[in-house]
C-alpha cells in the first residue's frame, strides 16, 4: 500500500502489526482478500462460468436429459438442426420483429414521458411514480391481468373499442394470427416503458440549464432546442436504453409463457420458449444448449455494439 | 422547464392525467376484480363497471388460498427470495470489497473476469444448469432455486465501484487502531455502503420475486413452486375462476408494492443505476 509505506509514525507501526513482524498486516490483508472473494468465486464458477462452458460443450454432443443412450460427439449437427427447424426460424423471426417495433417505439415513448415529467409542475412526482408503477408489477402478474383485458368477448379492450366505434371495431387480440404478437408488444411496452423513462430522466437532469438559456438568447425554437441540445446531450442514456431493450427483447419469455405459449400457429413463439420446449419438454439438452449458445452470441453482439458506441463518448 | 401560460399548464395536467389513466387502469381493474363475485368479473369485464368492486367480498381471496394454494406458494417465494437476497448481499459485498480494497495476486484478473461474466444472462446457462442439477438430484428443492442466484457479477461490480468511491481515510484510521480487515469491513466500510446494499437488495428482490424461467425448468409440484410459476398454473387450472386469479395476482403484487411505496426514492435510484432488469 503506497500510502502506508510513505507515511511515518503510527501508520508505519500499524503496518508492522500488533505482533511486531514487518509485513504481517499486509499478508493478513492478502489472505483476507482471498477469503472474502472465495465464496463468490466458487459460486460463479459452479453456476455461471461452468454451465456456460458446458453449454458450448454439450451443444456439440447428443446429450439428452436422463437418457440411457451413450453421449456422442455430433459436430455441428445441433446447430444445423436448429437453423433448419421451421419452428426455431419462426421464433427467431418473431424476436427480430418484436425488437424492430418495440425498441424504437418504447424508447421514443420513454423519451416523451421523461420530458413530460421533467417539467417544473406541482405534483409531477406523483405522475412520475404512476408511470413507473407497472415496473413494480411482476411480469407474470401483468401478463395475467392483460390476458383478461384482451379477452375477445368479455375483455375491456374490446369493450372500449366497440364503445368508441359504435360496435364496429373488434379484435381477437391474442387469438388472432396477426394481432397476437402486437398484443404482447403493447403489453410489454406498458410494463417496461417506465423503467426506460427513469434512466432517460436521470440523463435529462444532468443537462446544464445554461445550454438552454444560451439557445433562448440566440432565438432557438423549441424544436431546435430539442434536436440540437436535448437529443445530443442524451446520446449515452438513449444508446444504453436502446441496447438494453434490444437484449430484453431477445430474452422475452414470461409474457409469452403466461399468455400464449407460442400460439396461434407459432406466431408468438420466441427463442427462449423454443429453448424450453426443445431442451426441457423434449429433453434434448444438446439442442437446447445450441439455442442457448446462439442466444448468447446475439446478446454478446448487442453488448459489444453498445460498448463501442458508449466508449466514443467517454474518450 | 416550466410551461409559461396558465392555459398551457392546464393542458399539461390534462395530458399527464390521461397518460396516468393508461398506466394505472390494469391495476385498478385487477384490484376491483379481486373483490367482486367471480361471475361478475367476466360479466362486467367489458364495461365501465370493470373498475368497480360490485358486491365486494373476500371470497376470491379465500378461493386463491384454497384452490390456488397461495399460502404455500407465498411461503416458498418468501423463503427463496429471503435466502437469495440475504446471502447475495453478504457474498457479493465481500467480493466487491476485496476487489476494491484488499488486492492480492490475480485480483485484477478476477475483476476482469467478473466484468466479462456480466454479459452472460441466466437464460444462456439455464439448460446445462438444469442438466447438472438433475445429475446431482437437486431438482424440485429450495436449494436449486437459491444457489444459482446468490453470486451475481453485476452486483459484485456495483459493490466494487461503491467501495472504490469511499474515502480511504476512515479505513486507514481503523487500521491504525489495530483493526484487522474483517473488523474494518464490518465496523467501517459496510456501514458506509448502505446505499449500495439498498440498491442491490431491491434489484435482487425485484428479480428473484418475478423469476419464472428457472422454476419452470426445475420444479414440478406445488411443494417448492414459487408464485410466478404458481400464477401461470392457476390461470390454466379448471374451472377457471377469474375473480380468484385476480385476488392471487393482487396478493402477489402487495410485497413489491409496499416496498415501492416505502422506499420509492431508493427504488427509482436503483433502477436508474442498474440498467439491468430480468
Amino acid at each position: 500500500m503506497s500510502t502506508t509505506d510513505a507515511s511515518p509514525g503510527p501508520v508505519a507501526t500499524a503496518e508492522h502489526g500488533s505482533d511486531g513482524r514487518p509485513g504481517s498486516s499486509s499478508r493478513r490483508r492478502n489472505l483476507a482478500g482471498v477469503a472474502f472473494t472465495l465464496p463468490g468465486v466458487v459460486l460463479l464458477l459452479l453456476f455461471l462460468a461452468g454451465p456456460f462452458l458446458m453449454a458450448l460443450g454439450l451443444s456439440f454432443t447428443s446429450e439428452r436429459l436422463a437418457s440411457p443412450l451413450p453421449t456422442r460427439f455430433v459436430g455441428l449437427d445441433n446447430y444445423v438442426a436448429t437453423f433448419t427447424s421451421a419452428s426455431f426460424r419462426k421464433a427467431l423471426g418473431n424476436n427480430i420483429w418484436f425488437t424492430a417495433i418495440v425498441v424504437p417505439v418504447q424508447t421514443a415513448m420513454a423519451l416523451g414521458l421523461a420530458i413530460l415529467v421533467n417539467q417544473r409542475l406541482r405534483g409531477v412526482k406523483v405522475y412520475r411514480a404512476i408511470y413507473f408503477s407497472p415496473v413494480v408489477v411482476v411480469m407474470t402478474v401483468a401478463a395475467t391481468v392483460w390476458l383478461l383485458l384482451y379477452s375477445p368477448d368479455r375483455g375491456l379492450l374490446n369493450g372500449i373499442l366497440s364503445f368508441i366505434s359504435f360496435g364496429t371495431l373488434q379484435s381477437d387480440w391474442l387469438q388472432s394470427e396477426t394481432m397476437a404478437l402486437p398484443s404482447i408488444m403493447i403489453m410489454s411496452i406498458w410494463q417496461g416503458v417506465g423503467f426506460q423513462m427513469i434512466i432517460i430522466l436521470a440523463g435529462l437532469q444532468e443537462i446544464s440549464g445554461d445550454l438552454y438559456e444560451a439557445a433562448a438568447i440566440d432565438g432557438a425554437t423549441p424544436w431546435q432546442r430539442f434536436s440540437f441540445i436535448t437529443i445530443p446531450q442524451l446520446r449515452n442514456p438513449l444508446i444504453f436504453v436502446g441496447t438494453v431493450t434490444m437484449i430484453l427483447s431477445f430474452r422475452l419469455f414470461d409474457q409469452v409463457w403466461v399468455m400464449t405459449r407460442g400460439a396461434p400457429l407459432g406466431n408468438t413463439n420466441v427463442m427462449m420458449l423454443e429453448m424450453v420446449n426443445v431442451g426441457f419438454e423434449q429433453q434434448q439438452i444438446a439442442r437446447g444448449s445450441a439455442i442457448a449458445v446462439i442466444f448468447f452470441l446475439i446478446v454478446l453482439t448487442l453488448t459489444l455494439i453498445q460498448r463501442r458506441f458508449l466508449k466514443e463518448e467517454v474518450n | 422547464m416550466r410551461p409559461r401560460t396558465r392555459a398551457r399548464r392546464v393542458a399539461m395536467y390534462v395530458l399527464l392525467t390521461a397518460l396516468a389513466i393508461l398506466f394505472i387502469f390494469p391495476m385498478v381493474f385487477m384490484v376491483a376484480g379481486a373483490f367482486k363475485p367471480d361471475a361478475l368479473v367476466l360479466a362486467e369485464g367489458n364495461t365501465i363497471r370493470a373498475f368497480w368492486p360490485t358486491d365486494a367480498s373476500f371470497d376470491n381471496f379465500v378461493g386463491a388460498f384454497r384452490r390456488g394454494r397461495f399460502g404455500q406458494l407465498f411461503i416458498n417465494s418468501a423463503i427463496i427470495s429471503t435466502a437469495v437476497v440475504g446471502l447475495g448481499l453478504v457474498v457479493n459485498s465481500l467480493m466487491g470489497y476485496a476487489l476494491a480494497r484488499l488486492p492480492f495476486r490475480g485480483s485484477k484478473l478476477l475483476l476482469l473476469a467478473v466484468i466479462s461474466l456480466m454479459i452472460i444472462p441466466l437464460e444462456a446457462v439455464a439448460i446445462p444448469l438444469l442438466w447438472m442439477m438433475s445429475l446431482v438430484g437437486l431438482r424440485n428443492t429450495y436449494t436449486v432455486q437459491i444457489l444459482p442466484f446468490i453470486a451475481n457479477p453485476l452486483f459484485i461490480y456495483l459493490f466494487y465501484t461503491f467501495f472504490l468511491g469511499i474515502p480511504r481515510d476512515l479505513e486507514e484510521a481503523a487500521r491504525v487502531d489495530g483493526a484487522g480487515p474483517v473488523t474494518t469491513f464490518l465496523r467501517v466500510s459496510a456501514p458506509l455502503a448502505k446505499p449500495a446494499y439498498a440498491t442491490v437488495g431491491i434489484l435482487s428482490f425485484l428479480f428473484i420475486w418475478g423469476q419464472l424461467l428457472w422454476p419452470v425448468l426445475v420444479t414440478s409440484g406445488p411443494d417448492v413452486r414459487p408464485l410466478p410459476l404458481g400464477i401461470s398454473v392457476f390461470v390454466t387450472q379448471p374451472p377457471i375462476s377469474w375473480g380468484q386469479i385476480m385476488a392471487f395476482a393482487f396478493m402477489m403484487t402487495i410485497p413489491l408494492l409496499v416496498l415501492f411505496i416505502v422506499f420509492q426514492r431508493w427504488f427509482v435510484q436503483s433502477v436508474a443505476s442498474s440498467g439491468v432488469k430480468g
